[in-house]
């Protein structure tokens, strides 16, 4: 039931982006023009900065999440529609969950875009080892999006919340930042360090256990008035 | 407390006064001489804080899940104690470290996990400042993440390179620096006690005052 209730709460954010495309649109172009102003900080002559790529690729991905996360609940909030969706009949760890499977679902879209063009503008081998690449963008963006929806959802009511969000959310997430950038430099040397990655996945991996159970334990007083 | 207050501050204040006979009678260590002094602060300030942190930590989580309001005074009271015995080990922090190792601040697991504590709990102030109405529940939850960051960081950044000084080090200082040392400390907390009581009454009072306010009101 609560699964079902959170898949429903994602369709229906769905439904709605796809009719007028706003939040994607302009994450997605917010990542782009943060790579381009790094690209023009970062390459000097023709060739980047060492071992910029991995910091670039990961300063990007939370830029445009945080942007991303502060769109998410101002739909809800012009719509005044926020009060109807808590007093649904609904657990309210399901509403937590589907708004963060469609955080998720919109950051990985961005990264889509956002590790290709790391790759061609920073002439990073990013695609050296796909997979663990894949598992450790993922594991990084669930804990990214676990805290920053619970943070953005509290945050909905507050007049500061767009300079309030990433002063809350950075020092908070910094784990999962250190270990993405470790991780991802670990695979772009000129032989890639596995078992370094690997380690830094589980490091992430635990984070996120820990995170998510500990938001959707606290979701339900922070969301009661 | 309150009946306790006077005696203790007494204690408290001829300890402080006492403490730099105390420090200065302790015997030099042998290769950093008169710098390793800043450690009768820096460590005790050290411990206020984290005590601080685990106390906000546990009592916004009492006040979040319980709604007990006394509770989230006394997290308020611990998160501000923490910022202030935090900002002090942060400044004392370097003073050493540019004579110990000649560089103001290195990218060390504790320095990080310091620093980043710092700044969740300043965090906390500010949500609590400028969060507006409900920014009570905001910043319980900022505290409740601060306290569970702890390992993660440490872990996280413990992987680079470590140069501070293992916490080891306490229980083998030399007889004269010992008793120096848990002398800081015992100091220290009793500061830290006095202010956390002084703080909580006055955001009881506080509250106390906005009932009697809104009782007022026709």
């Amino acid at each position: 039931m609560p699964f079902r209730v959170a898949l429903l709460i994602l369709k229906k954010d769905f439904l709605i982006e796809v009719k007028s495309l706003e939040i994607l649109s302009t994450t997605l172009f917010f990542a782009v023009s943060c790579l381009l102003v790094f690209s023009f900080a970062f390459v000097k002559e023709g060739s980047p900065v060492q071992d910029a790529a991995a910091g670039i690729l990961w300063i990007a991905i939370a830029f445009s999440g945080t942007l991303a996360l502060g769109r998410v609940f101002e739909r809800e909030r012009y719509g005044e529609t926020l009060r109807a969706l808590l007093l649904a009949p609904a657990p309210r760890p399901a509403i937590y969950l589907g708004k963060l499977f469609g955080m998720v679902l919109l950051m990985f879209t961005t990264e889509v875009v956002l590790v290709p063009m790391v790759a061609l503008l920073f002439q990073a081998p990013l695609f050296s080892r796909p997979l663990l690449l894949f598992v450790l963008l993922a594991a990084g963006t669930v804990g990214f999006a676990s805290v920053g929806t619970l943070f953005a959802a509290m945050l909905v009511r507050a007049r500061t919340r767009d300079i309030m969000l990433p002063i809350l959310l950075y020092p908070v997430t910094i784990p999962v930042m250190i270990a993405g950038v470790q991780g991802t430099s670990a695979l772009l040397q000129a032989s890639p360090d596995e078992a370094m990655a690997t380690m830094w996945i589980a490091i992430v991996s635990t984070f996120d256990v820990v995170a998510i159970t500990l938001c959707l334990w606290m979701f339900e007083p922070l969301m009661t008035e | 407390m309150t009946r306790f207050f006077l005696p203790v501050f007494g204690v408290t204040a001829l300890m402080f006064a006492g403490a730099p006979f105390v420090i200065a009678d302790a015997p030099y260590e042998s290769t950093m001489l008169l710098v390793q002094k800043i450690f009768y602060f820096h460590v005790p300030a050290w411990f206020v804080m984290f005590t601080a942190i685990f106390i906000s930590g546990i009592w916004s989580a009492r006040y979040l899940f319980k709604g007990d309001r006394n509770a989230d005074r006394v997290a308020f009271a611990a998160a501000e104690i923490a910022v202030v015995f935090g900002l002090m080990g942060l400044v004392t922090g370097p003073l050493w470290g540019r004579k110990a190792w000649g560089v103001w601040w290195q990218w060390d697991a504790r320095l990080t996990m310091a620093l980043l504590l710092e700044a969740i709990f300043i965090g906390y102030l500010l949500v609590r400042k400028y969060g507006g109405p409900g920014s009570e529940k905001l910043s319980a939850a900022m505290a409740i993440f601060g306290m569970l960051n702890v390992p993660f960081v440490y872990i996280s950044v413990n992987i680079w390179r470590t140069i501070h000084p293992k916490t080891s080090v306490v229980p083998t200082l030399g007889p004269g620096m010992f008793g120096a040392f848990w002398f800081s400390v015992i100091a220290f907390m009793l500061l830290f006690a006095l202010l956390m009581h002084l703080r909580v009454r006055l955001e009881q009072q506080r509250a106390a005052l906005d009932d009697l306010y809104l009782a007022e009101e026709p």
